[in-house]
């Protein structure tokens, strides 16, 4: 169950979008989220899902991690278009009106429109985890992000508590799996009685999990002052990042796309109108 | 002698009908009597793991079925604890598992999910304990405080305090001293000698599989290569060095001596055999000698 989560996995490749530079992807990414919310009429959407599908075939990521990726947030998407559905109030007759509830032509409009943003942003903020190894982001952040240290911000102290956090995410996935089965073996209950019981049940998973998440810290911390570490200051870095002219080109191609993605709020009230 | 464990054409697929699904098991049909002490031997993902995570119902078969006790333990998947209070499991590295304030509370956590009663709780944590070697004043101490023996020694008496009829070691040995490593395994055989528990112990160590068990069950891709008697096992030595196995060093000598041309047996893997083996060998030697 634990295992079949894949936000934040990567899939090693040598595709164009693999090879791209990780901070102009970064930066894509955002663009596109951004270019997601501006542009929420049907077209912009539909156009944007285009875009992002050919960055997908581009990227030979296969559909069904796709759709396995998404799988998890359904429940979350579901709650909130149900939500949208019945809580926004158009003007005219209702669709479908029963007890307190009432459905408008806007509210079903509003919730679809809704479900397949959040879709697009999970879709579309994947591909860059999948495309992207952890540790070759959390350099491309600490990169965009290195003028604020000029501030006194910690930024390499909080690129490398990223990378440190997602290099752990599986890891400790499979440790919660092995003292599940461990307690399980045990006799401990943890997928039936009363919501405090349940509660009570995590208890046996939960002290072991913290213990064995702080001894790994701890030998952490050993290992990487044995090889010296000592913080940013100073630091180089055996693979320095390089913008190239295709990594120019693609981000052109990318803003330009966006643009066009863009123009449809105006163009899409044309065709309302 | 009835059978205790079978499993009847086992498989195990994990993700199955996912597009990165993998063959654990396939085809395993074996049965181990009641009373019997099997060493579980085979490489790094021969799925020795994968196969004794199904005895207590951790993992559900693909295909096929598990035996215990003569009872399907899926036939009614509600009733799975029952299965799990009668086949013990001590994990790998059994330590990490620990959680409670005290070592008596955290060994009590198994018979208290049974639903025994106060007074029977105490009992038997107190003779698994006793079993395990663990000094009575350790029982009011934190388990998080002690050596890691010492710890592991807590998590074994955990589950022997359930008083399991067939107790599962995945390498209960790993990673301790040789002397930390002797206690626990000696200890293994005294509760299995004192109690008739059926005993299964994963083990890497040729050595402790010759010492403690008298049937071994050697897994290679995924497959049942050979159960037997421990030396009937041992004599094909030539069949697990080409599993990537290995035999005891004694039966490694008595190998070499043999093929340098001297009659004796090859079905020698403790060390005290092979010393009445080589004393025969020298008497019969000086006995032709004399002639």
């Amino acid at each position: 169950m634990l295992r079949d989560i894949t936000i934040g996995q990567h899939f090693p490749g040598n595709s164009v979008v693999h090879r791209m530079d990780p901070r102009m992807k970064l930066l894509v990414t955002v663009l596109y989220i951004v270019v997601l919310f501006a542009a929420s009429n049907p077209l912009g959407l539909a156009l944007s899902i285009g875009l992002l599908a050919l960055l997908y075939v581009a990227a030979k990521i296969p559909l069904k991690l796709i759709t396995k990726s998404l799988k998890p947030i359904m429940p979350v998407v579901l709650f909130t278009a149900i939500l949208n559905l019945f809580f926004i109030t158009g003007q005219g007759q209702p669709l479908f009106h029963w007890w307190f509830f009432k459905i408008y032509a806007e509210g079903v409009r509003y919730a679809v429109l809704m479900a397949v943003r959040v879709l697009a942003l999970i879709a579309g903020t994947s591909l860059l985890t999948y495309t992207t190894s952890p540790i070759v982001l959390t350099d491309a952040i600490e990169r965009v992000l290195n003028p604020l240290a000029k501030l006194h911000l910690p930024v390499h102290e909080l690129a490398m508590m990223m990378t440190i956090a997602l290099r752990f995410i599986p890891t400790l996935i499979e440790e919660t799996d092995k003292i599940m089965n461990a307690q399980k073996a045990r006799g401990a209950q943890l997928d039936s009685g009363t919501l405090k019981q349940r509660i009570q049940a995590l208890v046996p998973v939960l002290i072991p999990l913290f213990i064995s998440a702080f001894r790994r810290a701890d030998e952490l911390a050993m290992a990487m002052e044995c090889r010296c570490y000592r913080g940013g200051e100073g630091r180089t870095r055996l693979k320095v990042l390089h913008c190239g002219a295709r990594d120019w080109l693609c981000l052109a191609v990318c803003l330009a796309a966006f643009a066009v993605v863009l123009s449809t709020r105006w163009i899409w009230q044309g065709i309302a109108l | 002698m009835t059978a205790i464990i079978e499993t009847q054409h086992l498989t195990h697929i994990y993700g199955a009908g996912m597009p990165d699904a993998t063959v654990a098991l396939e085809d395993v049909s074996f049965s181990v009597e009641a009373g019997d002490f099997v060493g579980i031997i085979g490489s790094t993902g021969s799925g020795k793991s994968t196969l004794i995570s199904h005895f207590n119902g951790l993992l559900k078969p693909t295909s096929g079925k598990i035996l215990v006790d003569g009872e399907d333990i899926w036939a009614d998947p509600s009733q799975i604890r029952k299965f799990r209070f009668l086949v013990g499991m001590v994990m790998q590295y059994p330590e990490y598992q620990l959680f409670e304030e005290t070592v008596y509370k955290d060994i009590a956590f198994g018979p208290k999910n049974m639903g025994l009663s106060e007074q029977e709780i105490d009992r038997r944590v107190h003779r698994a304990a006793e079993f395990c070697g663990l000094p009575a004043d350790y029982l009011n101490r934190s388990p998080f405080e002690l050596s890691g023996g010492q710890k592991r020694r807590v998590a074994i008496a955990g589950v022997l305090a359930m008083e399991p009829r067939i107790l599962v070691l995945d390498e209960p040995a790993a990673g301790l001293d040789p002397e930390g490593r002797d206690t626990i395994l000696s200890q293994i055989r005294q509760y299995h000698k004192d109690t008739g528990t059926t005993v299964l112990l994963v083990s890497h160590s040729m050595e402790d599989i010759a010492r403690y068990a008298n049937r071994v069950l050697v897994m290679d891709q995924r497959r049942v290569a050979m159960y037997d008697d421990v030396e009937k096992v041992f004599a094909r030595a030539p069949e697990l060095l080409e599993l990537g196995l290995s035999v005891p060093q004694v039966t490694k000598i008595f190998l070499k001596l043999r093929e340098m041309g001297l009659d004796i047996p090859t079905d020698v893997y403790t060390t005290p055999y092979a010393v009445k083996t080589v004393l025969k060998a020298l008497e019969a030697k000086k006995e032709a000698a004399g002639c």
